[in-house]
């Protein structure tokens, strides 16, 4: 920040709005311009080592064009182009489908969606408790942090076809598994930033003769914001990819998952199908990390930027 | 400042504290004995290490004493601390970052559990008293070092407590805005009638503040020296050009000198003899 600080750089209130602004267009600029990057890359290596281009969109070209090396990864079934993979979702996957692919793909990414968000929010949600708990009681910490450690070291492949024959095949064992990711990092994040407060901040407060529910509520859990900002940051994109997990093996329908697996499936015919599934798979991890941090911009707004 | 007959605000006696640090004890307070007037500015002043926060922190009932009892406008430290009879200021100023000026110095009061209005009325009557009306609506970190440390002593005196404790208040700001901030506190001291127990290691600042100044030797922590400041007030900038002003200083500076030294048989002799002595200076 340039004139971050004193007490006479302009109307606070302004400053953050713009920050606010700043904080979501720059990264989302950034991000555009690494997109096409890609493309372009992707599309060099293909000019250079792919297979003939006999059209391009669709659109004869003569002669065809003939790149002078041929790489066997660069084909059009390992890297198709990047216009047919955008075209993908303008396009109905098969042909007995009414819709287009890409209308299919916001329905499944609604679905698989709203399974990791809710996973995300109980996650979040015993991730802060089970970090509440552990701040205040050492013998608890001592006790329970390996294992919540170690339960991040279970598969969850494993675990998901376990989790659907308990719950059934629909949304609920994706919000479970989806939840069974978020709350990690939330705890870890939690226990350090409830306990951050300087070690004065909370001798104040017992001048003031405050219990620990108000130094909880007063102290420690603003304190705790921006790390467990953080941790949700992460636990925005893990609950996107536990629902997908949770939905791919064990086949339950609606999903990106299920998704994933169909055109698997059908890669040989129509790769550009799954490309276009694994666009829409970060495409709900991205949106759901930026709402987090617009929260995050939101909520934060007001505290001293870090030094940069 | 001559002892007022009423019921000592601070009445510490036979304090003494010990640490235990794995398994090996070191005695951070060796039988404090002290009262303290209401109204009285005193200041503890000695070197590092020699017990002056554990002092405070013990009369704020922060932490407990090995032996001893110390009582607070009556009652012990802990009923005290539960009545939020006193107030705190550390070196650090300890504000929430999240918080603005007016909602730091709020806080106290809705920890005590004051409406809204009232809060909002009290602390900008504290924020102005502390000259940072325009700051109000500022972040802690939009404002410089003594600001900050002004907010604090706003945030301490918004509950009008009794007795204000401050541990090295200005140790952090360089020596012009500390003696701004040194004849600021005699104006709030003054227009408040507080009771302050002022921990320093700076000497000028510790005579041109105090009623009394106590001086303290390190290992273990003893009062060596109670020195009654006898400056005229109300005292602002000319009174650091005093003739009694410097005899003063200099009177603080020979005490504390006995009581620190290099450990030669003189000085520990001093040490003992000052320890012994100041039974009679203090009440
Ligand atoms: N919490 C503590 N645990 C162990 N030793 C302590 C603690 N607090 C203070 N001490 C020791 O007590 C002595 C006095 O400390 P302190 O009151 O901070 O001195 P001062 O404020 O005069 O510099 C020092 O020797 C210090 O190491
Ligand atoms: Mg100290």
């Amino acid at each position: 920040m340039t004139s971050a600080g004193r007490a006479d750089s302009g109307s606070p209130r302004r400053r953050q709005a713009g920050s606010l602004l700043r904080g979501l267009v720059g990264p989302a600029l950034a991000f555009v311009g690494i997109l096409a990057v890609i493309a372009i890359v992707w599309e060099t290596a293909k000019l250079i080592g792919g297979v003939p281009w006999r059209e391009v969109a669709g659109v004869p070209i003569d002669p065809p064009w003939n790149p002078p090396l041929r790489i066997g990864l660069f084909n059009d079934v390992n890297l198709p182009h990047v216009w047919e993979i955008v075209g993908a979702f303008f396009q109905p996957p098969s042909r007995r489908s009414e819709f287009t692919l890409g209308a299919l793909l916001i329905d499944a990414a609604i679905f698989t969606w709203r399974g990791a968000a809710i996973g995300f929010v109980i996650g979040a949600v015993v991730g802060l408790l089970l970090a509440i708990v552990f701040v205040h009681s050492r013998l608890l910490e001592r006790a329970l942090v390996p294992y919540v450690i170690a339960s991040q070291t279970v598969p969850i492949i494993a675990l998901a076809p376990m989790v659907v024959l308990w719950i059934g095949r629909d949304w609920p064992s994706v919000a479970l598994i989806s939840a069974y990711l978020t709350f990690f990092p939330v705890t870890i994040a939690g226990i350090r930033g409830l306990a951050s407060p300087d070690p004065r901040a909370l001798e104040l407060m017992r001048s003031y003769a405050a219990g620990r529910w108000t130094i909880l509520r007063k102290v420690r859990l603003p304190a705790a914001l921006p790390y467990l900002f953080t941790a949700l940051k992460i636990s925005a994109t893990a609950s996107v990819v536990g629902a997908i997990v949770a939905e791919a093996p064990t086949g339950i329908p609606g999903g990106l998952g299920r998704a994933i697996i169909t055109f698997n499936q059908q890669y040989a015919s129509g790769p550009q199908k799954l490309w276009a599934t694994v666009i829409a798979c970060a495409a709900v991890g991205i949106l759901f990390f930026l709402l987090v941090r617009a929260a995050e911009l939101l909520t934060l707004r007001g505290r001293q930027q870090p030094a940069t | 400042m001559t002892r007022s007959d009423s019921a000592p605000v601070v009445d510490i006696r036979g304090i003494y504290k010990e640490f235990e640090v794995d398994g090996s004890r070191t005695l951070a307070l060796d039988g404090i004995d002290l009262a303290i007037s209401p109204g009285e500015f005193v200041s503890l002043i000695g070197p590092s290490g020699c017990g002056k926060s554990t002092l405070l922190r013990l009369i704020g009932d922060l932490t407990g004493p090995t032996r001893g009892s110390i009582e607070v406008n009556g009652k012990p430290a802990r009923q005290a601390r539960s009545d939020r009879d006193y107030g705190m200021v550390f070196q650090a100023p300890v504000l929430f970052d999240w918080r603005t000026i007016e909602a730091n110095v709020q806080l106290p009061l809705e920890i005590v559990g004051v409406g809204t209005d009232e809060r909002r009325r009290r602390a900008s009557e504290m924020i102005d008293l502390v000259e940072l009306s325009e700051f109000g609506r500022h972040h802690p970190w939009q404002l410089s070092g003594g600001m900050q440390q002004r907010a604090a002593i706003a945030r301490a005196l918004v509950i009008q407590p009794k007795l204000l404790l401050m541990d090295e208040p200005f140790g952090a700001l360089d020596e012009m805005t500390r003696e701004r901030m040194n004849s600021e506190l005699l104006r709030i001291w003054e227009r408040t009638g507080t009771t302050v127990v002022f921990v320093t290691h700076s000497i000028p600042e510790a005579v041109f503040l105090s009623s009394r100044v106590v001086v303290m030797s390190a290992r273990p922590g003893r009062l060596t020296h109670v020195i009654g400041i006898d400056l005229p007030r109300p005292r602002d900038e000319s009174t650091r050009e005093l003739d009694r002003y410097y005899e003063l200083v200099t009177e603080v500076r020979e005490a504390l000198k006995a009581g620190r030294g290099p450990v030669t048989e003189e000085s520990e002799m001093a040490a003992e003899f000052g320890a012994r002595v100041s039974p009679e200076h203090t009440p």
